[in-house]
């Protein structure tokens, strides 16, 4: 299977992550030849098998409901880029 | 003392033949002789001197845990408190991390002094650790050559005995492949065996942490520290951890070794195959019995890795949004604007790569096709595994098709580099626990064995490991000029 540009280009945007407009075509090409590679699955009968999803298969534990964490913001925010009075800070998004 | 096992420098600690200080002096001096080789992001003089005297005295007062006072050094994956933690990438370069993870507590716990933090793939994605935002890490054996990755710099440096062991962590092989290549002893236990709690995840259903070690002994010492059920992690398993070392030294008399015949088709490089034949020779001159084994669905491995890895770190990756921590863009015109320059900027081309394909896998419309075809996939792969772990007690092949490439030889074409991970990727779809072992030399270049085994099953590839170990001297060789 092979991809566009323009598909490349959307993959990023709902991935939010910036590529360069000149490495975009490599992107499209390095991305087309890893489908290729995959497609290799389709020919495969996997009728009645079922997902792996985890290589124990196991069930995700329960624990009892209560408070195990600590208020750690103080530690937290001291490596966070923008913070002020306690709160993560981000360009407005709300006129 | 560089020279010396960690199992050796263990005895003598505890013997007192010299102390941690004198130890941890001694190699922190030889990491500075040998930064050419890019083995380490940050070294942790003051830290490392600091526990080297808490652990003299540990030792002084009797009943020091044996790893006391022992000199190893993280990969820069796991989170050190208070220390920077980059996972080899831009986007965490000034990440600070608040919290250790549970690995480098039990570690703290257990004495042992840490020297720093290790070069690795970007968020450990790669082979051969040029994904590096630091840098290529060198292989010490061979001039301009790649250590492997992504657990690269934990490779090199117990291979150049900068330090006595290493922790690594194996997604698709980044712990088996490096050690091959640079001729040490890899272990990746089974998934779940060593708490993932303040490892960076790069694709969790996948992620191991390991021991990189000069032999197999020592990586029962270190996995015995690192092993064990952690609530932190909710994928742990729950398992008791036997004593890793008990067993070192039983026959392998009657030991059922399994060879797919896969693994042994047409593709594997002529000399790989003497090598691994010649390693398997000296099994049987052990005792063990020889039995030819069927993986048809492994040639399968890679495809569905690539689909299964990327869909998992396009979703674990999402929390770099450069809000909370890590790298964040100037002056973002809105949030949009902040987050895809943040991460744009953050993130180098392989992780891009990706996080692409792992955004398209899971995308509405091609999530069955991809995602779940691949999940299928994985439970076939896994079937022959059981299958054949059925009539063998241990499955045997090679680590790497070839002995360390060059650097830059691979990094043009991606595909070529993802097809290298052949023999390793399947152990990691199915969960299994893996070695890789120094097996001999091809053009000087030091190549692995692998030896796979059943679930939590670390004590006999050990012991297997270890008698092997017993009868050939490939893992005491050290790489020229650094003897």
């Amino acid at each position: 299977m092979s991809l566009t540009t323009d598909d490349v280009n959307q993959i990023a945007y709902l991935a939010r992550l910036g590529i360069d407009h000149q490495d975009t075509s490599s992107y499209t090409q390095n991305l087309s030849d890893m489908l290729e590679l995959v497609a290799q699955m389709q020919a495969v009968n996997t009728e009645n098998i079922e997902p792996m999803a985890h290589p124990l298969d196991n069930i995700q534990r329960l624990r009892p409901d209560i408070i195990t964490e600590t208020n750690q913001r103080d530690a937290f925010q001291t490596i966070a880029p923008q913070v002020e009075d306690k709160l993560y800070l981000v360009p407005k998004v709300i006129d | 003392m560089h020279t010396k096992t960690l199992t050796e420098i263990s005895r003598g600690l505890q013997a007192g033949d010299y102390s941690s200080q004198e130890l941890t002096e001694s190699y922190l001096k030889r990491i500075k002789q040998h930064t050419a080789l890019n083995s380490f992001i940050t070294v942790t003089e003051d830290l490392a001197i600091a526990q080297a005297k808490q652990a003299d005295a540990m030792l002084a007062a009797g009943n020091a845990p044996v790893l006391t006072g022992v000199p190893i050094a993280h990969k820069d994956i796991f989170c050190t408190q208070g220390i920077k933690t980059s996972c080899g990438s831009k986007m965490l370069d000034n990440f600070i991390a608040p919290y250790n993870a549970t690995v480098i507590e039990k570690f703290n716990q257990a004495g042992a002094i840490s020297l720093g933090k290790l070069n690795m793939d970007e968020f450990a994605m790669g082979s051969s650790n040029e994904t590096s935002f630091y840098g290529t890490v060198y292989n010490p054996w061979a001039e301009n050559t790649v250590a492997g990755g992504s657990s690269g710099g934990s490779a090199a440096a117990v291979a150049a005995r900068l330090i006595s062991g290493a922790t690594g962590t194996d997604t698709g092989g980044s712990i088996r492949q490096p050690a091959a290549l640079c001729g040490i002893t890899g272990l990746k236990p089974t998934y779940g065996r060593v708490s993932r709690f303040g490892m960076i995840a790069y694709a969790s259903s996948l992620d191991q942490g390991g021991t990189m070690t000069q032999t197999a002994a020592d990586s029962a010492l270190m996995l015995q520290t690192m092993a064990g059920f952690d609530t932190k992690d909710s994928t742990s398993a729950e398992q008791d951890v036997p004593d890793y070392s008990a067993n070192l030294n039983n026959s392998l008399q009657g030991l059922k070794i399994g060879l797919p015949k896969e693994f042994f088709d047409d593709s594997l490089n002529a000399e790989m195959a003497t090598a691994i034949e010649t390693a398997i020779n000296e099994y049987k001159k052990m005792g063990a019995e020889i039995i030819e084994v069927s993986m048809p669905n492994l040639k399968l491995a890679i495809p569905a890795y690539y689909v299964i890895a990327p869909a998992e770190c396009s979703a674990n990756l999402s929390r770099m949004d450069g809000v909370r921590f890590g790298h964040r863009c100037d002056n973002p015109e809105d949030l949009n604007d902040l987050y895809i320059r943040s991460r744009g900027e953050g993130f180098g081309t392989e992780v891009k790569r990706r996080i692409l394909v792992g955004t398209y896998a899971l995308s509405a419309g091609y999530y069955d096709a991809y995602y779940i075809k691949a999940q299928k996939i994985r439970r076939l792969i896994s079937n022959d595994f059981t299958e054949a772990l059925k009539t063998v007690d241990v499955i045997m092949g090679p680590v790497t098709p070839t002995p360390a490439f060059g650097i830059g030889e691979k990094t043009k074409d991606p595909i070529e580099m993802y097809l290298a991970d052949i023999y390793t990727i399947a152990v990691n779809l199915a969960g299994l626990p893996a070695m890789s072992v120094p097996a001999g030399f091809i053009d000087n270049k030091p190549i692995g064995l692998q030896i796979i085994g059943n679930y939590f099953d670390e004590a006999k590839l050990l012991n297997v490991a270890h008698q092997y170990q017993q009868v050939t001297d490939w893992h005491q060789q050290t790489p020229q000029g650094f003897e």
